[in-house]
């Protein structure tokens, strides 16, 4: 708990006055009885990437879910704690999930382009959140934001499924980013990619926190140390249960967690010990 | 430990294992034979069946033109002065079909988007047999609820609606195959990957926005296919026409008359006396081969639609 302490302190020092757009306090998300994640304090600092690393099991894809109430679709899940985006909390009664999803946008593990062509793949979520302007103009923008736009504009009427899992993938950026969220959360984005494909990814996000917050979840240490600013260590300790519940480690600057970690499990982990 | 072991352990050892190889290949040879049987059996049964219909529709085109069993305005094999226009009964079997699709598809396809998509899965675990067994019921039982329960009852709504009519034997074949259209729909729903659903959601859809965006389309050709399969079931189901529909082969689409569907000129010709080699036995096979025609044309369309439309997700 005190590193936790020192990591928000060394945290709030190092940034400065930068803003604060995402705030986990004291959360907590059970599974019916079971605990995932106990207990995690964090601070995302906008327009940054913040990278969540850990081994298997210790809740970072669940924590990823809560902020923006995915978890919700999930029967018994609950979260304790409270979780403030703009200093809103997300849970309260009079947020409408919608609106959260609409402002935090996601990206998921594998890629999930819709069963329609790329365009209605990018419009259709405009579309849902009642989006009035020139369709054609934010379907492009969020093609070439994705770095996709090259690749793909003269096949838009092809189905999304066509294209290989790369460009799915940079689909699904793009579709994320034609509602114009604040937040882009990933969840493993380039695990199920190649090298080149993943490179491009890792590029594209580089650009993209000038406009968004993107939080990462990822296996891969190496991304974690390339692209983000801010890395979240989390670990998982063995239940009476015979589950495993996960807990925050240690969360500062990425340089820190990689060359000067507080703990000694986040140092055994990033030299590549154990996970 | 092996190397620990004495030669005459390791001897003892080997004498417990004495595979029989020779009688493993026998055996296998056996079975795989057996079964190739069994499947050849059923194969030729069909062949046998498709060769039976096309030997004797052959004999009745010989006795009877192309050009008249396509062009008579009416059907009266039986009469001395017989007439094989097929659209009569066609016009039946489509009228019939037309009015049970109507039913079954909205039905089957609401019930399939409930069950899969909003159906609490202690409900759906209950509900999706129970509407299997629906489709278990005899469809002689559908026949008699026709005549006997629905008939009245739209008799009531409809002035002049004769005791046999097309409407209500069309209703009451939507109504039994629903469950076709609902469970093979509903399968073909379900199996829409939840990462598909996720998605939307992540995007700010609601349900009822990511069913209509993106699980629908997704499980289209599934659903596509399960209408073609309903609609070739009511193209071939007899029981219920048969009963309800009447025996009246009239040229035309009015629902509200007795019609005989070409299901039903089977049944009737079979029942009968109809002396084996006659014209009239003939005709049967006629019908059967226009029939059999009919649903494999759907089917093979369905067959194709599918391969072409289905999503492949990984």
């Amino acid at each position: 708990m005190i590193s936790v302490d020192l990591a928000k302190h060394m945290t709030s020092a190092s940034n400065g006055q930068k803003e604060i757009i995402l705030k986990t306090e004291n959360v907590s998300v059970y599974y019916g009885n079971f605990l995932a994640v106990r207990g995690v304090y964090l601070d995302i600092p906008k327009n940054k990437i913040v990278a969540f690393i850990g081994p298997s099991g210790c809740g970072k894809s669940t924590l990823l879910r809560t902020f923006n109430r995915l978890n919700d679709l999930i029967p018994g899940c609950r979260v304790e704690g409270r979780i403030t985006f703009h200093k809103q909390d997300i849970y309260d009664k009079k947020i409408d999930p919608i609106d959260i999803c609409r402002r935090i946008g996601m990206v998921f593990q594998k890629p999930t382009p819709f069963p329609k062509s790329i365009y209605e793949n990018i419009a259709f979520g405009a579309r849902v959140n009642g989006y009035r302007g020139n369709m054609d103009e934010l379907v492009e923008q969020s093609l070439r934001q994705a770095a996709l736009w090259d690749e793909v504009k003269d096949k838009l009427k092809q189905s999304g499924l066509a294209l290989s899992g790369g460009q799915q993938q940079r689909l699904c950026i793009a579709r994320a980013i034609a509602i114009q969220p604040e937040v882009i959360l990933m969840d493993e984005p380039c695990s199920a990619l190649d090298p080149i494909s993943t490179l491009k990814i890792e590029e594209l996000l580089d650009e993209l926190k000038e406009k968004y917050t993107i939080i990462i979840v990822t296996h891969n240490m190496q991304q974690a140390s390339r692209i983000a600013d801010m890395t979240a260590f989390f670990n998982a300790e063995a239940t009476e249960m015979g589950g495993k519940m996960g807990y925050l480690v240690e969360y500062d600057e990425t340089q820190e967690i990689f060359h000067n970690p507080k703990e000694k499990s986040t140092q055994d982990y990033v030299s590549g010990r154990f996970g | 430990m092996m190397s620990e072991s004495k030669p005459s352990e390791q001897q003892e050892n080997q004498q417990l294992w004495r595979p029989n190889r020779q009688r493993s290949k026998l055996v296998e040879l056996a079975v795989k034979s057996l079964f190739g049987l069994f499947a050849l059996v059923s194969v030729a049964t069909t062949i046998g069946i498709i060769f039976v219909l096309i030997f004797e529709t052959i004999e009745f085109f010989r006795e009877v033109p192309f050009w008249r069993f396509l062009t008579d305005k009416e059907w009266t094999p039986l009469f001395s002065n017989a007439q094989f226009g097929i659209f009569v009964l066609i016009s039946a079997t489509f009228l019939t079909s037309i009015i049970a699709i109507t039913v079954a598809l909205p039905l089957g396809l609401l019930a399939a988007i409930y069950l899969s998509e909003y159906a609490q899965p202690k409900l759906r675990q209950w509900l999706k047999p129970a509407l299997e067994i629906l489709a278990g019921v005899p469809t002689v039982v559908y026949g008699y609820f026709a005549l006997l329960f629905v008939t009245p009852l739209l008799q009531k709504i409809i002035p002049g609606l004769q005791g046999f009519n097309a409407l209500s034997a069309g209703m009451v074949l939507g109504i039994s195959i629903i469950p076709l259209v609902a469970s093979l729909s509903e399968d073909a729903i379900y199996a829409v990957p939840q990462s598909l659903r996720e998605g939307a959601y992540a995007l700010g859809a609601t349900q009822r926005e990511a069913i209509i965006g993106v699980v629908l389309p997704g499980a289209l050709s599934g659903i596509v296919a399960s209408f073609i399969i309903a609609v070739s079931r009511a193209i071939g189901e007899t029981m219920i026409v048969a009963i309800a529909a009447g025996q009246n082969p009239t040229l035309g689409l009015n629902p509200f008359v007795p019609i005989m569907t070409m299901t039903a000129y089977i049944v009737q010709v079979s029942l009968g006396d109809t002396p084996a080699g006659s014209l009239a036995f003939k005709t049967i096979f006629a019908v059967g081969m226009t029939l059999f025609v009919l649903t494999l044309i759907l089917n093979v369309f369905s067959f194709w639609f599918v391969r072409r439309f289905r999503e492949k997700y990984e």
